[in-house]
């Protein structure tokens, strides 16, 4: 089994609260699908909107992440899966792809113990 | 753990009471913006980290945190509701003053106050509905317009000119004043009870019942009886007329979502819990000597709920409920339910002519059960070709693939028993 982090860009923030709530009854039932087949390895954390960016040599401290709102990276989860090929299918069970712009990056972690 | 069905609903309208009241109605929209950010942020955590324990508690404190950043930043350039004042501009009284303003009983008191501001006597009734639907219980303009079988444009039109209202108001309706309390209280229950019927009886494209809808107009009432000011016969009256009915529901629509009359629904599935509390409400109401259409018709559903088969059921005493509901609100659709009441009760053609002495009949026409009814009673008098052509024309006019179904259904019992 290989690692792999999942960056979650561009989810959908708008809607009725109906709507928000049916959008994250359907995380809830992804995470959990992923957790019963053994492939969550941290479930991650969703992260802020805004922040600092630290820049160069000069360590120019700058505010907020530069990307524009929807290229921001909203959250992050590790998982576990054969190999690249299967956790992009996994990835595909995502509830965020309901959003036009919604992005995920699936990387790789690189191994230690070659 | 699983959530309420409708929970995000439910706290939107709770927290949107609540900081209305603390933001100034004027400052509504910073309100609902407040609301929006709160689930936005309760959706990314809950996302990826679960559920917390007790979801409400959460999105109230997220919403709280919220407001106190809004207060803190814009108190100087902006004015927050007149009468909380001074509590909300310092430091030493703000902290304190929203741990008060955000207890479960304040928050309840604070849906009471946006119920009442909502049923303003400048907005007409059907306005006053939507608005309640969309601010105290969550529905979206879409969904307000989908529950009122109007368009999204027509719907939104309607509501952006009642909010303009209602936050041109210059303070929230003071529900602790008694005399305004009494005089506003009858518009708010007739809200509700709308409410209520266009669940019960509405003419949505999808569904004959939006239990929903009935739902949320039981728990607004609740609300308004759970206020010493509020516990009028008249309220009492209205919550046992919607359990009595609600109670029906699940006979209404069978578990294969097909809709049945009161005269064929299996009674064993009434919920016999509801029921009783609705008896108990009834009894509650008739303290006082105000009568109004809601103990009339809560009068009417009980007399139903008593008969535990069809044949049991005292049609002498509900014809002359009608009677009583018929001076007070003299409608073509409580004549056409009288007539119904008389045919079961004196026979199927005294029932048809009462129906044909409707002198205002116009409106019924439109409306697939009044042909449904001619049809009903034709059949019983052996007239199978005329209530085929009654079924045939309800059948068109049908609403909904419940009531489709359900009229084909009596078109085809028409044709059957036609042939011998």
């Amino acid at each position: 089994m290989s690692e792999f982090l999942f960056l979650y860009r561009g989810a959908d923030r708008g809607g009725s609260p109906e709507q928000l709530q049916q959008r994250m009854q359907k995380w809830t039932a992804w995470m959990k699908e992923l957790t019963a087949k053994g492939h969550m390895k941290d479930q991650g954390h969703p992260l802020e909107r805004s922040g600092k960016v630290v820049k160069g040599k000069q360590k120019t401290v700058i505010d907020g992440p530069f990307a524009e709102s929807k290229d921001l990276v909203g959250g992050y989860t590790l998982i576990e899966a054969r190999d690249l090929a299967q956790a992009v299918e996994l990835s595909k069970g995502c509830p965020i792809f309901e959003a036009e712009s919604a992005v995920l990056e699936v990387r790789p972690i690189m191994i230690m113990n070659i | 753990m699983e959530p309420n069905e409708h929970l995000f609903r439910r706290e939107a309208g709770r927290m949107v009471a609540t900081l209305t009241r603390i933001f100034g109605v004027h400052n509504l929209a910073l309100a609902e913006d407040v609301v929006q950010d709160a689930f936005c942020r309760a959706l990314e955590v809950w996302s990826l980290r679960g559920m917390p324990e007790n979801p409400s508690a959460w999105l109230m404190a997220t919403a709280k945190n919220r407001a106190l950043d809004v207060l803190r930043r814009e108190r100087t350039a902006r004015a927050f509701a007149p009468e909380l004042g001074r509590l909300l501009e310092s430091e030493w009284t703000l902290a304190p003053a929203m741990e008060d303003l955000f207890a479960a009983s304040a928050i309840k008191d604070d849906q009471l106050r946006m119920m009442f501001s909502c049923c303003h006597p400048r907005l007409p009734e059907e306005s006053q509905v939507a608005l309640i639907l969309h601010i105290l219980c969550g529905f979206s303009v879409d969904e307000v317009a989908g529950a009122f079988v109007n368009t999204f444009a027509a719907t939104q039109k309607r509501i952006t000119r009642a909010k303009k209202i209602l936050a041109g108001s210059k303070r929230l309706f003071d529900v602790t004043v008694t005399a305004e309390f009494s005089s506003r209280l009858p518009v708010v229950l007739r809200t509700l009870y709308l409410l209520f019927n266009e669940g019960y009886h509405g003419a949505s494209a999808e569904t004959a019942v939006r239990v929903e809808l009935c739902h949320e107009a039981m728990r607004l009432v609740a609300i308004v009886l759970d206020q010493p000011l509020g516990k009028a016969p008249a309220a009492h009256a209205l919550l046992a007329l919607m359990c009595l009915n609600a109670a029906r529901l699940p006979a209404r629509i069978d578990s294969s979502g097909d809709l049945h009359s009161l005269f064929d629904q299996d009674r064993s599935q009434w919920d016999w819990q509801l029921l009783s509390e609705g008896l108990r409400f009834l009894e509650l109401s008739a303290a006082g000597s105000e009568l109004t259409e809601y103990h009339i018709e809560a009068g009417i559903a009980a007399a139903h709920a008593q008969a535990t088969r069809t044949e049991e059921t005292d049609w002498k005493a509900i014809v002359s409920l009608y009677d009583l509901l018929i001076a007070l609100n003299p409608s073509p659709i409580v004549a056409l339910n009288r007539a119904i009441a008389i045919a079961q009760n004196e026979g199927p053609e005294r029932g048809l002519a009462e129906i044909q002495s409707i002198g205002d009949s116009d409106r019924l026409v439109a409306y697939p059960f009044y042909s449904a009814a001619l049809g009903e009673l034709e059949l019983r008098c052996g007239k199978r070709e005329i209530a085929r052509r009654h079924f045939s024309a309800a059948f068109a006019l049908a609403r909904n693939p419940m009531e489709r179904r359900f009229l084909g259904g009596r078109i085809a019992v028409c044709e059957r028993d036609a042939t011998p």
